[in-house]
């Protein structure tokens, strides 16, 4: 456990050495309140509270910047130190492989979780402090951000599987890239275009559901809009995912499930692997 | 057996259908220092990865500190061990003091103790830059310096005076000295034959991934049968009589006006010497060469593979 943290904490400094942490700490707590007050307009009218609205615009907006964010971070963490040479030394010293992985993962998370909760965490307190001291709706926001802290681990891990599985980091660079195009972007649109060719006939609520849990995102994406009354209300999609049977255990599980498994495999690439 | 820092049986390390190390046996006891020589490419490293742990014989046994080094319950003993790679690369943009550190902390090795090494290796002054700005000779003296991190039992050095200046190798091989003292095992691979040459117990010279010599520096000679070179002086003007004296079975290499290079083999050394010193006073000094070790050494690579 002591190697761990050293380990962690190396990524850390890493992190806040090269001012990593703070550009995204900035960047996420910048758009967290454009889009608060952009998406301020409609709370007049429906009666729901800012943070509410905040958790649907932020969702969306996460499902496409953690994933970067974490993607960026992770690439790099294996093939970059055998490229430069530095594994070789690292593991002459008393750590074991797994020390190494799980060091690193839990500096990466901990990078994740200063930047998320920093910069979501700092827009939250603002829009209080604007809304006059109002925290309706604080659960499903903070929620939102513990969600979006579980997806960066997600694609921290699967970084990690393509950081060992690649010869050279401007691959894993491109890997990283099609991961990130295929998770956030390509798959919805593939989704979306059977079912339009498909006009219910074939695919059951059922098999969609199933669909959805394939991707993280998509799990992430529904785990925010439908755990909370208020929230899946204000989003139009009150009552989806109770249909689907998706519970937040199961959802939560879905992708802890990402960061396992990825986790495991890079582990079992990176013991076999001769430097 | 068990008294052998490090037991290697019949070792080989095949990548594809390259064969980097064949076949290789050695036995290391403790507080020796052994020396790897070779050409580039003669399996040298391969040989310090197979021991370190870092990559898996494809065939034989390689023991380190009684355990085999590629399983993880090798782990804790990797305390009692420094390695210094051949290019020794460190995370740039973290400082001098930062990275020894961060290594101390992986060793259990207090803090203060980093200080000390930084200045014991000359980078007292430069411990606060980044490493990126470092030359490659002070990236090589961190190598250094983390080798040293705890006082390792077990020294792995892969040509640690490359990128030195001679005041620095002379201070750097103090400091093996007292390591040695202290008890501590060292295999150096190096191509700086003469500055081995007096401070190694052993020596293994591998060819193609193959160990063709291993031994002390004796018993090299011996298996090479290298010739013996021995010089006389003789009063001035007397060298050519004498020759004529030794007779014409003696191998005469260089006549001057007062001196004489003759060479022998080992078996007919004292003859030799004897049918010298009954040439009486007209010698009036003799030198005894032994071959260095870098003919030794040139000797052994010449020689054929045999398989």
């Amino acid at each position: 456990m002591r190697l761990l943290w050293i380990l962690a904490l190396k990524e850390l400094r890493d992190g806040l050495r090269n001012r990593w942490i703070a550009a995204a700490i900035i960047l996420l707590g910048g758009l967290a309140l454009a889009l608060s007050l952009l998406g301020s307009a409609p709370t007049g009218s429906v009666r729901v509270s800012m943070l509410d609205i905040s958790v649907i615009s932020l969702a969306s907006l996460s499902v496409y910047l953690i994933p970067l964010i974490a993607l960026m971070l992770s690439f790099d963490a294996l093939v970059g130190e055998f490229e430069r040479g530095t594994m070789l030394l690292l593991l002459t010293y008393p750590v074991t492989r797994w020390q190494v992985i799980m060091g690193k993962f839990l500096g990466h998370v901990l990078i994740l979780f200063i930047a998320i909760f920093a910069g979501y965490g700092g827009a939250m307190l603002i829009m209080v402090a604007a809304t006059g001291g109002s925290i309706e709706g604080w659960p499903a926001y903070v929620s939102m951000m513990l969600n979006s802290l579980v997806l960066g681990a997600v694609f921290v891990a699967l970084g990690y599987l393509i950081s060992v599985l690649v010869k050279e980091r401007a691959t894993a660079a491109g890997a990283a890239i099609g991961l990130w195009l295929v998770f956030v972007v390509l798959y919805d649109l593939m989704l979306f275009g059977v079912l339009l060719l498909d006009k219910g006939q074939l695919i059951s609520q059922q098999l969609f559901s199933m669909l959805m849990l394939v991707s993280p995102t998509d799990t992430y994406r529904i785990l925010n809009l439908s755990m909370f009354e208020n929230v899946s209300q204000a989003a139009g999609i009150a009552g989806v995912a109770s249909k689907a049977g998706l519970s937040g255990v199961l959802l939560t599980g879905v992708l802890f499930t990402w960061i396992v498994a990825p986790l495991a495999v890079t582990l079992l690439v990176f013991q076999r692997r001769e430097l | 057996m068990s008294s052998n820092v490090i037991s290697i049986q019949s070792v080989s390390k095949r990548y594809g259908s390259e064969t980097v190390v064949s076949k290789v046996n050695l036995e290391i006891q403790p507080g020796e220092c052994i020396v790897l020589v070779g050409h580039n490419g003669a399996g040298k490293t391969t040989l310090m990865k197979l021991m370190l742990g870092l990559t898996r014989p494809s065939e034989g046994r390689v023991e380190v500190l009684g355990g085999n080094p590629a399983f993880s319950a090798a782990v804790a003993q990797r305390s009692a061990l420094g390695y210094l790679p051949e290019s020794v690369a460190f995370y740039e943009a973290m400082t001098g003091r930062e990275v020894l550190s961060f290594y101390a902390s992986l060793k259990h090795v207090a803090a203060s103790e980093c200080d000390t090494l930084l200045q014991l290796v000359g980078l007292g002054d430069a411990s606060k830059r980044r490493v990126g700005t470092y030359s490659k000779g002070m990236r090589q003296r961190l190598g250094l310096a983390q080798a040293m991190l705890g006082n390792p039992q077990l020294l792995f050095l892969d040509e640690p005076t490359t990128g030195l200046d001679p005041l620095l190798r002379q201070h750097f091989y103090q400091l093996i000295d007292e390591l040695h003292k202290e008890g501590a095992t060292s295999i150096i691979s190096s191509h700086a034959l003469n500055e081995v040459e007096a401070r190694a117990n052993r020596f293994v010279i591998m060819k193609a991934g193959v160990v063709v010599a291993c031994g002390t520096l004796d018993e090299l000679y011996q298996l090479a049968a290298l010739p013996v070179s021995l010089k006389i002086n003789v009063t001035p003007g007397q060298a050519s009589l004498v020759a004529e004296r030794l007779g014409s079975e003696v191998s005469i290499a260089e006549v001057n006006n007062q001196s004489l290079s003759l060479s022998c083999f080992n078996g007919e050394k004292m003859p030799l010497i004897r049918r010298i010193t009954e040439l009486g006073e007209v010698v009036n000094d003799m030198q005894i060469i032994p071959p260095r070790l870098d003919e030794v050494y040139k000797y052994f690579m010449n020689q054929e593979v045999s398989s």
